[in-house]
């Protein structure tokens, strides 16, 4: 059985801009729009990449800023300075 | 007595403005860039022509040769509107007065060797004037370019050109030196070295397609300019008389390595638009590009003495490069 990596975001004009780079990069991403809070679920394994946030947001992004709109993540994190990643062992 | 709390979500009718759910062919969050850039310049109901040229309307696609279908296509990849742009330029701005408020606390000006000095003034401090001309030939394109994309992003350059010349008078301040810039003037007004230099920018301040103004300004004088001296001079600089110059000309290097993104953006798109785009854009650089290398010969023999024509060399093949991967050929 596969289960999501998930994580979730505060909604705000940056976190617009990594959701959307989520998106293109993880094929079979699910968007969960709440109130105030953006919430994506991916099966097994959920990555970010700096390149494609940096290329949405226009700017220099350091993966570490992610924190600041953190809400919650679930699966085990493997981070480098390009790639964020989520993932089960299945 | 217990409490249950619970969420209302309350759906906005609508996620942004009308038209750029149309453009962006869905309703959806739009960039605060997006809001503040897309659609904003009028582009019908003009009552008046311009009394001074009344061939064209007030905002005016046709002053150019460049063509585009939809001249916000022109976008900023740096998704500056005056907000973010202010910040940027904020922060950089602190960072570039710490190392100037550094050099004067340290007296590292001071004891900075008397050779060097005279050298690195009499290349840098007559660029003020390059960069003040730079901001007139930007303001130009922004007051007759055509569509906010593009008009911003030139207003900001134009201000960012007035930074730059700011901060080399600074830098010559910081060497305590007013006297100095009086004989950069007089050098940028009579030096032999500087003047196909003012030649070439005087010609541009007259030139009328602001499209070709962008690129010979902003892609090619800075494009050659910028890494040949704020880059390789500076390297020079630093390699025979220590790093001063480095922390005061640090605004003008990330300042010029930023720009280039855009310009390289703005050129792509253009370029990519249609076949006679691509031609004209390649044949004015590469008349751009000739006239600019001539003026620049003298101003690199006096930084580079023999290296001179192998620093340039290296500066055009870069410059080619830019083009080449924007899809232009040359």
């Amino acid at each position: 059985m596969t289960s999501n990596a998930f994580i979730a975001f505060q909604t705000n004009d940056v976190t617009r801009s990594i959701v959307e780079a989520i998106v293109e990069d993880n094929p079979g991403a699910i968007v969960v729009e709440q109130p105030a809070m953006v919430k994506i679920d991916v099966p097994d394994r959920l990555v970010i990449k700096r390149s494609s946030v940096e290329e949405k947001l226009g700017r220099d992004f350091d993966l570490q800023e992610l924190q600041l709109h953190l809400i919650t993540i679930s699966g085990h994190l493997d981070e480098t300075d390009d790639e964020f990643t989520l993932s089960w062992n299945s | 007595m217990s409490m249950d709390l619970r969420t209302i979500s309350i759906t906005p009718l609508r996620q942004t403005f009308g038209h750029l759910a149309r453009r962006m062919g869905a309703d959806k969050p739009a960039s605060r860039y997006m809001e503040a850039t897309m659609d904003l310049q009028p582009v019908e109901n003009y009552h008046y022509r311009p009394t001074w040229e009344p061939q064209y309307e007030i905002f005016d696609a046709s002053r150019t040769r460049i063509a585009m279908r939809d001249w916000y296509a022109l976008k900023d990849p740096r998704q500056y509107y005056y907000g973010p742009w202010t910040l940027a330029r904020g922060r950089m701005g602190e960072t570039a007065g710490g190392d100037f408020d550094l050099v004067d606390e340290l007296g590292l000006a001071a004891s900075y060797s008397a050779p060097g000095r005279a050298l690195a003034l009499k290349v840098l401090l007559p660029l003020r004037h390059v960069a003040w001309a730079s901001n007139i030939n930007n303001a130009y394109v922004s007051a007759y370019g055509y569509g906010i994309a593009i008009t911003q992003a030139a207003c900001f350059a134009s201000m960012d050109q007035l930074g730059v010349a700011q901060y080399i008078t600074r830098l010559a301040i910081a060497f305590d030196d007013l006297e100095a810039l009086a004989s950069a003037k007089t050098a940028w007004l009579e030096g032999a070295e500087w003047q196909e230099l003012r030649h070439f920018v005087e010609d541009l301040m007259v030139e009328k397609d602001w499209f070709a103004l962008l690129v010979a300004q902003d892609f090619v004088i800075d494009g050659l300019l910028y890494p040949l001296l704020y880059e390789r001079f500076n390297e020079a600089l630093n390699a025979s008389y220590g790093p001063v110059f480095s922390m005061l000309t640090r605004f003008q290097r990330e300042w010029g390595a930023e720009t280039a993104k855009w310009i390289d953006s703005v050129l792509k798109v253009a370029a990519a638009e249609s076949p006679e785009n691509k031609a004209q854009l390649a044949s004015w650089i590469n008349a751009f590009r000739e006239r600019a290398v001539k003026a620049l010969t003298p101003i690199a023999a006096v930084a580079f003495g023999d290296q001179a024509s192998a620093m340039l060399d290296e500066v055009v093949l870069q410059l080619n490069t830019r083009a080449a991967k924007a899809g232009i050929t040359l």
